[in-house]
């Protein structure tokens, strides 16, 4: 029992469950799961459909904290991903043709590529604070983003462009599909290889790693590629969702939300160890609450309210200096049994 | 050496702001007597943002009929954030424009900026959204729909509908972003009409910030918490076009399993009203761009205008919509 406690993602694990079991008092079908059309449908479902975006986000921003830096550009990366693949699918001649379709999202990941190694250029060369370095391309980007689709809301009508976002394949959304292949191989890749290994030394201390023979440059470089190709993909899928692209509201803010996931998740804002499931649950949460806010009917001006309550409860159990705090006065060996 | 240079540049700089800002409001005083050589007019307009189709359409018009009226237009876009808003007002002001002229991103926390353009002389035009001020005097007129009574006229649709029927009408409302005059008048436009009879119920009411994304969302789980909707009322098209998305892929149909009632008639609204997907849209026109040079002039020469001016805008049913769909600009 006490070493479950003490597990880092017992606190998030336990808000997720009551998150989900307070829904269970408000709609009783909430984990009801029926076929529909040939493709799952409930609200365990949306939760994994609408989750997709926000942990790819806050999987490269994983990698990226881990090395002691940080992405503040994803929001605008996805914005940018999503308007260059919708302007390129409306000038196709044959917008439903699925060759066409995925060169245009070959070339929207690639320009978020390009994006990324600007950044990690900015940080790993040029020595500019992540911040800072990051904060330019999330001011620009969404200025990039407004000349592609020209400040208007691009619509696209494409088949191929929607299974991405609102398809099903086998009967589970396919932009589930893709956030946990992202998972898995980021999983594979750095804990597999050595790479998770090289990240948390650059991140514990760059110079150290570097004195070691690590290069430290090209790890910061690759991480910043890594969080913009993920944040590009995430853009495509939420504007294939609705088949728009909206550069004003794509990933407004996620940037936020995904630090907010990582944090949650474990993982800490120093660098040096992460946790890829914790930052996931994570985002799962944030999502959960999202979905939560809106089924349990919380009034539309006390939602924001709503969202910051239930982050400060799992931050504050999260934290151990908190909980002796709190519960230590009824003596330090009773301390979990409360709970 | 470097510091102290620095601090050099940064007092210069502040004396120069300082300077200019006294010039400018010297310029205040002769320039609006004496009229100034140049005759052609200068309008600062902040937009809310693109966050919909109709927006879209409202600031094309306003940048066409600024041209065709010999108008020089300042456009800024607030990206939906008032604090780029009242910096793009303090911008307006320091350039000295003739004219300001803008859709306020909220409805309150303008009483400075605004008192700021009053004392430079510069007039004021709200356009197609109110601000909350009892101070009447911060602004010339209010160009724009009456938001409530467009909520009204889609209550009043609603009760011709189900004129004559017992049964409980429930009815999901998804709301335009928390704050802005066009969510909260039409919530109480709407409301204020099926009040009457105690049939109507509104079960759920959430906010899909005009978007579609979250239109979609937000419907998502409203098909999913609430076992028996049989009337969608969303608060623009956008938001309604994402949960027509939702409803379908719930299994239902958009127009028939539950009626809809949207807001705006943009074209993508009108093509899915024309499909049937759509049951009645409310017009709110955006294009208020040629009346708004006009009261530009007028402010501009002076002379008196009513402090509300109304867009002409009706209604849409899918017929009418099939009718009116080839002409429709936006």
């Amino acid at each position: 029992m006490t070493t479950l406690l003490r597990h880092r993602l017992f606190w998030p694990t336990a808000v997720l469950v009551v998150l989900l079991a307070s829904n269970l008092v408000f709609s009783n079908n909430f984990f009801s799961i029926t076929l529909q059309d040939g493709h799952l449908y409930g609200s365990l479902i949306d939760i994994l459909r609408r989750s997709a975006p926000l942990v790819l986000v806050a999987l490269g921003m994983t990698l990226v904290i881990a090395t002691g830096g940080i992405d503040l550009s994803v929001g605008s990366v996805m914005a940018i991903s999503g308007a260059l693949a919708c302007l390129l699918i409306g000038d196709l001649s044959n917008p439903d043709a699925l060759g066409p379709v995925l060169l245009v999202v070959g070339a929207a990941i690639a320009l978020c590529v390009v994006f990324g190694l600007w950044n990690g250029f900015l940080v790993a060369v040029l020595g500019i604070q992540p911040i800072i370095a990051t904060l330019i391309l999330m001011v620009a980007g969404r200025g990039v983003a407004q000349l592609i689709t020209g400040g208007q809301i691009l619509n696209v009508h494409s088949a191929p462009y929607r299974v991405i976002g609102a398809g099903y394949f086998l009967a589970v959304p396919v932009s589930f599909l893709i956030a946990a292949v992202a998972v898995g191989l980021t999983v594979a890749l750095t804990r597999r290889t050595a790479l998770g290994l090289l990240l948390e030394s650059v991140g514990g201390s760059p110079t150290a790693s570097r004195l070691a023979g690590i290069r430290a440059r090209r790890i910061t470089i690759m991480v910043y590629v890594f969080a913009a190709a993920f944040a590009g993909v995430a853009g495509l899928i939420y504007s294939s969702d609705v088949s728009s692209a909206d550069s004003n509201a794509a990933g407004n803010l996620i940037e936020l939300n995904a630090i907010l996931a990582v944090v949650l998740g474990g993982t800490a804002l120093t660098g040096g160890r992460f946790s890829i499931a914790g930052s996931v649950l994570g985002a799962v949460i944030i999502t959960t609450l999202d979905i939560t806010a809106v089924s349990v009917g919380v009034p539309v001006e006390t939602t924001l309210l709503f969202k910051a309550v239930v982050v400060i409860i799992l931050c504050l159990a999260q934290s151990a200096t908190f909980r002796a705090k709190v519960f230590g006065r009824f003596g330090t060996k009773r301390v979990e049994v409360p709970a | 050496m470097l510091r102290r240079l620095s601090v050099a540049v940064a007092g210069g700089l502040l004396l120069a702001s300082a300077v200019a800002g006294c010039g400018a409001s010297d310029d205040a005083g002769s320039g609006n007597s004496g009229g100034g050589g140049d005759d052609k007019i200068t309008l600062g307009f902040s937009q809310v943002g693109a966050e919909s189709g109709w927006r879209t359409a409202n600031t094309k018009s306003v940048q066409d009929s600024a041209a065709s009226a010999g108008i020089d237009l300042k456009f800024s876009d607030a990206q939906g954030k008032q604090e780029n808003q009242i910096k793009a007002i303090r911008n307006f002001i320091t350039q000295r424009v003739d004219v300001i002229a803008f859709s306020p991103v909220v409805e309150s926390g303008w009483g400075t900026v605004l008192k700021e353009a009053k004392d430079a002389n510069i007039p004021v035009i709200l356009t197609d959204r109110a601000i909350d001020d009892p101070d009447t005097t911060l602004y010339k007129t209010f160009i724009g729909s009456d938001f409530v009574e467009e909520g009204k006229k889609a209550g009043q649709w609603l009760v011709k509908e189900y004129e004559g029927k017992t049964e409980t009408v429930n009815i999901v409302e998804l709301q335009g972003s928390p704050g802005a005059a066009p969510a909260n008048d039409r919530k109480s436009g709407f409301a204020d009409v099926i009040k009457a009879d105690p049939k109507f119920k509104v079960i759920a009411s959430q906010t899909g910030q005009f978007t579609r994304t979250d239109g979609k969302a937000v419907m998502e789980t409203f098909l999913k918490s609430q076992p028996d909707i049989d009337v969608l009322y969303a608060h623009n098209d956008d938001m309604g076009l994402g949960a027509i998305e939702a409803i379908e892929a719930a299994g239902k149909k958009p127009g028939t399993d539950i009626k809809i009632i949207t807001v705006d008639a943009v074209k993508d609204g009108m093509t899915a009203l024309s499909e049937n997907k759509i049951n009645f849209i409310v017009e709110c026109s955006p294009l208020l761009g040629p009346q708004l040079m006009d009261l530009v002039k007028k402010a501009k020469a002076g002379e008196t205008i009513p402090q509300r001016v109304l867009t002409e805008e009706t209604t849409f049913t899918p017929e009418q919509a099939k009718e009116a769909l080839p002409s429709r600009k936006y």
